[in-house]
């Protein structure tokens, strides 16, 4: 390969330049609507009526994100998204840690202490990975409301807690295949009981696929709309709804800006975590789709 | 293991039997959930599907009744074609572009990795956060057709989102910006997956390198073309955030697709009925696609 580049005619020149230039057209394709909603979050209204999509602002400000915050209307009420991020969170952290813990002793008991019908059992498990959830909203609706549940924050968790159930039972099963058996079978006779063996032999190696549920938990329910807008109250709603609410509430004049920045706000946290442990969110993105 | 039967385990203590069941008992939560909430409400759902219930789930049965009405319902066949032009659309652009985004980044290029990472960050993103900006790119008086407007072409239009026959075809741009950097993740980790011998065996033989992508590289990668279809496709029946954030499901309900009709049905419109039935035919539709490709995946498994 090195002596063919260097013996790179004008032709291969032009053509890795060609190259690069649709690279980089891509990239702008891709990078270019979140700049655009960063800079409209930081215009006064009047720059954005004025100018256009990609002129940069005169007067930066950060009122609208002040606004989006604490103030703007989200349907009758006009407390800003502020309090619906905290939601989220407090949604987000006790749904992924749960589903997470279930999911590694569920991948464990899986795959180290086969059983009769083991298999049947995680495929039942996956299947729950692929239905559409339109299926179940009205029963969980009733169910919701049958523990007293409806239209809390617990009442979500509980709902992402099941769903998310599938994902982390195939991640931790994909993961644990892999340790060799050898090691389980030595503790084993040596007396060690099943919790044991979990925690000093599994837990110590499981740091990546912790790592890898985990983000892919937090960023599904953190992103998550429909189970959010169907089962929420006016003051559990996570941020995704309350964002949704923020655009469509109409009171005179569409304040773009304020729009933008609420969205930015609603996006911040994932995208912190994309940047911060990109490799292990795409290892979650393929985990049930490439094989290895 | 040994055959040595000890008298331990000829006769099992109490703790020892329970260490025998506690595998099971902690499987034991999960799949008594799963079974509830998965296989319990899809059978609940159905049985919904059967009856005549509108603001509450009543129990007076109608037989298919609520499957006919769906039948005869100009809503449905509307949201139903625009799922088929939109997930065929989406599967399709998403494939194309993450395949060719790929091989061009399999070249050796330079700072592959900060283009890897602004090409999959959308994927990170909330559809409703996506169907925000779009909504905004997309608005024809302050977006991108008043922006070239503004650059001298003042016949330039580009105003789908408030046009009834174009309103589906938004969707499709958001959702193939939003998700085909993932494919192209896909790609690009099974072109790094191929044996480089094959690749200079048919550069030996005089192979073009177009000719060696299409003939020896893409039939390797056919089972990152059969995931990435399976997983857009479901990305596509699934849809819903997008639809709400982006088009309202209009103009009037242009850009309707199956999820939203069935949430407007069953929690806006009292009519769970007619919703369930609506829910049960898209579980339908993912059974559709998603039994071939277990199917396939569990006799792939058994050959190798």
């Amino acid at each position: 390969m090195a002596d063919a580049i260097r013996r790179q005619t004008v032709g291969a020149r032009l053509l890795r330049g060609a190259l690069y230039a649709v690279l980089i057209l891509a990239a702008l394709f891709y990078a270019l609507p979140l700049l655009i909603m960063l800079i409209t979050s930081i215009k006064p209204l009047s720059e954005i009526t004025a100018g256009s999509l990609l002129s940069l602002p005169q007067n930066p400000t950060l009122a609208p994100w002040t606004k989006a915050w604490g103030e703007a209307c989200t349907g009758m009420r006009c407390e800003g998204v502020g309090g619906y991020f905290w939601n989220s969170f407090a949604i987000v952290i006790p749904a992924v840690l749960i589903s997470t813990a279930a999911g590694a002793l569920n991948g464990y008991a899986l795959t180290k202490w086969r059983f009769k019908g083991a298999e049947i059992v995680f495929a039942l498990m996956l299947f729950g990975c692929f239905i559409p959830f339109q299926v179940v909203l009205l029963p969980m609706a009733q169910t919701l409301g049958w523990l007293g549940l409806s239209s809390s924050r617990a009442g979500l968790v509980l709902v992402h807690v099941v769903f998310g159930i599938a994902f982390t039972t195939l991640f931790f099963r994909n993961f644990y295949v892999g340790i060799p058996d050898e090691l389980v079978s030595a503790a084993k006779l040596d007396g060690a009981g099943f919790f044991r063996i979990f925690w000093r032999i599994l837990l110590p190696v499981s740091a990546p696929i912790i790592v890898v549920s985990i983000i892919w938990q937090f960023t599904q329910i953190w992103n998550d709309f429909l189970f959010g807008v169907a089962f929420s109250g006016h003051d559990t709603q996570p941020v995704t709804v309350a964002l949704n609410n923020l655009v469509n509430t109409s009171t005179g004049v569409t304040e773009y800006n304020v729009n933008m920045a609420a969205a930015m706000i609603a996006a911040l946290p994932t995208l912190v975590v994309y940047v911060l442990a990109g490799k292990y969110f795409v290892r979650g993105l393929t985990a049930g789709s490439v094989k290895g | 293991m040994t055959h040595s039967i000890s008298p331990k385990a000829r006769r099992p203590t109490a703790s020892g039997r329970l260490q025998a069941w506690l595998p099971r008992l902690v499987l034991a939560p999960s799949a008594a959930v799963i079974l509830f909430f998965v296989y319990g409400f899809m059978l609940w759902t159905f049985v919904l599907s059967l009856t005549s219930s509108r603001m509450l789930p009543s129990y007076d049965f109608v037989g298919f009744g609520q499957y006919a009405r769906l039948m005869a319902n100009d809503r449905w066949w509307v949201a139903s074609t625009n799922l088929m032009i939109f997930g065929a659309l989406f599967v399709a652009v998403c494939l194309v572009i993450g395949a060719l985004l790929a091989i061009l980044l399999d070249q050796k290029i330079r700072q592959e990795g900060a283009l890897r990472t602004v090409y999959l960050y959308p994927m990170a993103l909330s559809f409703i956060v996506t169907g925000v900006v779009w909504k905004w790119l997309l608005n024809p008086q302050l977006g991108i057709q008043a922006m070239v407007q503004g650059w001298g072409f003042e016949s330039f239009r580009f105003d789908w989102i408030v046009d009834p026959n174009m309103a589906i075809y938004t969707l499709v741009i958001a959702a193939v910006w939003q998700a085909s950097g993932f494919v192209m993740a896909l790609f690009l980790a099974g072109l790094r997956g191929i044996d480089d011998s094959i690749i200079k065996a048919a550069q030996l033989d005089g192979a073009s390198l177009p000719r060696i992508y299409w003939r020896v590289v893409m039939p390797c990668l056919r089972p990152v073309v059969f995931s990435a279809v399976m997983i857009l496709a479901h990305i596509a029946i699934k849809s819903f955030d997008l639809v709400v954030a982006l088009t309202g499901g209009g103009p009037g309900y242009a850009s309707d697709l199956p999820a939203t009709f069935m949430y407007t049905h069953a929690f806006n419109r009292a009519q769970i009925g007619l919703g369930s039935a609506s829910a049960m035919l898209m579980l339908g539709g993912v059974l559709a696609i998603l039994i071939p490709y277990l199917y396939s995946e569990l006799r792939s498994r058994r050959h190798g």
